[in-house]
């Protein structure tokens, strides 16, 4: 049973790990259209359409992969986990249902006219469908969002005779006040991936030397989004989603912090290596104080170590806690300083000249997915031993009915298919990158104007 | 309580089944009736702004079961283990063959994306009329609600079956020749020309077939599973689900005949959807049934979730999905009429 059960949490880690790869692109990147078919209409310059369109292109190839890797996982509930899904389904069945209702079919009736409907509306009713995907992608994310804050600080419910759980209030499963914080921090989270994608992309052109007029409005979107959401993610998010986890689930934060004794003042760890075994860290940077300060604003504040807490009651993996929680914070903070100085060339109008930067933004590109999946790790392997935090084990969730070897099986069919899906994924982003934005005959101009070196 | 979620997922269902269905069984005929590029593009096109959310109602019924039955919902997910994974596989696979095709001017590319379009539809609607034979028939559950069944075991109606067996085979040649035929109005209906002559000819050889399919089901059924008659026979004015099944058989019958697709297409959705509803009238108080013993059967009233949850939902489902339906009235009103291979916008 216990290979059962770590192939079930496998099995759920690698799909929704390669799921929300897309989604938070495609989340990123909605309100970053939205914001460019704005200037275009306010302003009346066609560049900031034909940048849209180039966003809409790569929008509609990644909403697809988010699309197909993402209905597994509501099927998974049931297939992997049917004895949670069987007790919490009364709570958790509403805000997976109310994703489908309110968000799937918004998204899916205005995507089609967000991809396909441009000639077909009013500049205006295209702006509107491209705003209605920016809702329901946002929308289609808090609830998720809501259910998982549900799993880590469970509300509104009662208990049945069964050990089943049943919601006793709509609103207050929907305004769990860890969903709100989660969602902020999350969704700025995204935008941080849409807004180094955006701004990588803009680099790697005028690094090329290629649409650099396209070039610099994407790096000037991408650095002043960039810059105000790596901000938002530290500062108020992050702050006060990780206050609230220490005060609800301390055992976790003792965790993160790979930090064994109850202490007053208590040291953060920049770098080192947890050893469990022996309750110490190897090769330690620490910043004395820094954890107490940030968890209650005065040095001098107690934080709880893992030894108050029963063995059994401890993150299962604290290593693989403490560096995700390590690498997502490392990332945020040079996250904040790429896009600070790019802002400030920016401002200065140096940033299209300053090639030493563009490289710099531009291979930056794969650290907002490390970052955003090292969080999303810190969360839920924060959350164990528990399914429902403090109610439910892990080990009393997954389907008993379902044997380790069968879900070997189907996590090698996923991990075969999802290869696939990468590779066209890359291979299709890339083709779309290379023939860049703007209409098909400017391209053809810009050919023929190179090789005879005349102005078209 | 309980009975009005439970015509809410039979409903769902049936919308799943008539949305979603004429897009499968597009993508059946698909490399029948469409020879060259250009008309493969079309059917592609026929389907591609609405396949996407036809198929959210399989998701929004799948919540909508989790959210009211969560015991049936964890039961037959993990109890359908296997051909569940399958399905999702083949939902991935046809969802890439249809998005991707367009995305290269290129023979090979294209014939690629559209095998993996037809065969993910063939397998799943065969699949599908799996899965609701197996419900009909009933699975092994034990006592505390929990059933495995492996893919086959000896192809007979058991205690102990498997997914596949005569049975639920002949359920997914039904469904597969039902939503062949359902699709094929639908492309009749989008089509001209050559297409849509073709496809006609096909829906009139695919007609005699479900005919007889059709019949032979219900005696199936009845040797399978003999209670199924009990609540029909408890209300005779249910008897009006099989005088409307055979009713519109002759509808497709005669619109055929006088090649009027639109007909032919309501013709086909109004079977679908009496089908089913007369599938749920039958099952009705039972969600999926136990194959050895009726007293472990998961029925409406031992696997409800609680009061609250079920009476406030009422409200907040039927204005979400009144919304969703205003959305489709608008997309499929947007998109009418036939499609043509000129328009350049359509990314298809």
């Amino acid at each position: 049973m216990e290979d059962a059960l770590f192939i079930h949490r496998l099995h759920f880690a690698f799909t929704i790990t390669f799921h929300y790869l897309f989604p938070q692109l495609t989340m990123g990147l909605a309100p970053l259209i939205v914001v460019l078919k704005t200037i275009a209409i306010r302003k009346n310059d066609e560049r900031f359409n034909e940048a849209a369109r180039f966003w809409t292109k790569i929008f509609g190839i990644d909403f697809v992969l988010g699309v197909v890797t993402g209905i597994p996982m509501e099927f998974q509930f049931g297939t992997n986990w049917a004895q949670f899904s069987k007790l919490t389904g009364g709570v958790i069945g509403q805000p997976l249902v109310m994703e489908g209702v309110f968000s799937f079919f918004l998204e899916s009736a205005f995507l089609g006219l967000f991809l396909f409907g441009e000639k077909r509306l009013s500049k205006w009713g295209h702006w509107w469908a491209a705003f209605m995907v920016f809702v329901g992608s946002w929308m289609s994310g808090y609830f998720i969002i809501v259910t998982d804050a549900w799993m880590q600080h469970p509300v509104a419910f009662t208990r049945g005779a069964d050990g089943s759980f049943q919601v006793n209030s709509f609103i207050g499963v929907l305004t769990n006040p860890w969903a709100l914080l989660q969602y902020a921090h999350n969704m700025s989270g995204a935008v941080i991936t849409g807004s180094f994608v955006m701004a990588a992309v803009g680099a790697f052109y005028l690094l090329n030397r290629r649409h650099e007029e396209h070039g610099r409005i994407f790096l000037r979107v991408g650095v002043i989004a960039g810059l105000i959401f790596s901000i938002l993610q530290v500062f108020p998010t992050g702050d006060l989603h990780g206050r609230y986890m220490a005060k609800h689930q301390p055992a976790t934060t003792a965790a993160m912090e790979a930090l064994w004794k109850t202490q007053a003042g208590a040291p953060m760890v920049i770098i080192g290596q947890p050893d469990v075994e022996n309750q110490r860290i190897d090769n330690p940077l620490v910043v004395n104080n820094l954890l107490s300060f940030l968890i209650y604003g005065t040095t001098a504040g107690e934080v709880r170590g893992l030894n108050e807490f029963p063995r059994e009651n401890w993150p299962t993996n604290i290593p693989l806690l403490y560096f995700s929680y390590h690498i997502m914070v490392g990332l945020g903070t040079l996250f904040i300083a790429v896009m600070s100085v790019s802002a400030f060339l920016l401002w200065r109008r140096k940033l299209y000249e300053s090639r030493w930067l563009l490289w710099i933004v531009m291979l930056c590109l794969p650290f907002p997915y490390i970052a955003n999946t090292a969080g999303w790790m810190t969360a839920e392997i924060g959350r164990q031993p528990w399914l429902v935090y403090n109610l439910m084990r892990t080990s009393e969730g997954f389907s008993r009915n379902v044997s380790a070897g069968n879900g070997i099986f189907t996590l090698l069919g996923f991990m075969g298919l999802y290869t696939l899906l990468a590779i066209l994924f890359l291979f299709l982003v890339y083709r779309e990158i290379d023939h860049g934005p703007g209409s098909a005959i400017a391209a053809l101009g810009r050919t023929a104007s190179k090789l005879t070196g005349s102005e078209v | 309580m309980e009975t009005v979620w439970f015509i809410l997922v039979a409903l769902m269902l049936t919308g799943y089944v008539v949305l979603d269905g004429f897009d499968l069984g597009a993508g059946i005929i698909h490399l029948l009736v469409a020879k060259t590029n250009d008309e493969r593009r079309l059917v592609i096109r026929a389907i591609g702004p609405v396949w996407d959310g036809n198929e959210v109602w399989l998701l929004a019924a799948g919540g909508t079961l989790f959210f009211a039955f969560p015991p049936v919902y964890a039961s037959s997910f993990s109890g359908f283990y296997l051909p569940l994974n399958i399905v999702l596989w083949l939902l991935v696979l046809r969802a890439i063959g249809i998005e991707m095709r367009a995305h290269m001017d290129n023979q090979v590319w294209c014939d690629f994306f559209d095998g993996l379009f037809a065969i993910g539809s063939i397998l799943l609607t065969i699949f599908f009329g799996a899965a609701l034979g197996n419900v009909v028939r009933g699975v092994p559950l034990s006592k505390d609600g929990v059933s495995f069944a492996p893919l086959w075991t000896d192809f007979r109606v058991g205690p102990q079956p498997g997914v596949l067996d005569w049975y639920t085979i002949l359920s997914g040649v039904v469904a597969f020749v039902a939503l062949a035929l359902h699709g094929a109005h639908y492309v009749a209906l989008k089509t001209e020309g050559d297409l849509n002559a073709r496809t006609r000819n096909l829906a009139k050889m695919l007609w005699p077939i479900l005919a007889a399919l059709t019949l032979l089901s219900l005696f199936a059924t009845m040797y399978v599973r003999p209670g199924v008659m009990d609540n029909y026979r408890n209300h005779p004015v249910s008897l009006l689900v099989p005088i409307l099944v055979v009713g519109s058989l002759g509808l497709i019958f005669t619109s055929l005949k006088r090649g009027d697709d639109f007909k032919a297409f309501l013709g086909s959705s109004t079977y679908l959807a009496t089908m089913l509803v007369g599938a749920a009238f039958a099952l009705y108080p039972t969600l999926l049934p136990s194959s050895s013993n009726p007293s472990l059967d998961l029925t409406i009233h031992n696997s409800a979730a609680g009061q609250y949850a079920l009476q406030g939902g009422i409200t907040w489902w039927t204005a979400g999905m009144a919304v969703a339906i205003g959305y489709f009235v608008l997309v499929y009103w947007l998109f009418r009429g036939k499609v043509s291979i000129e328009t350049g916008e359509h990314g298809y």
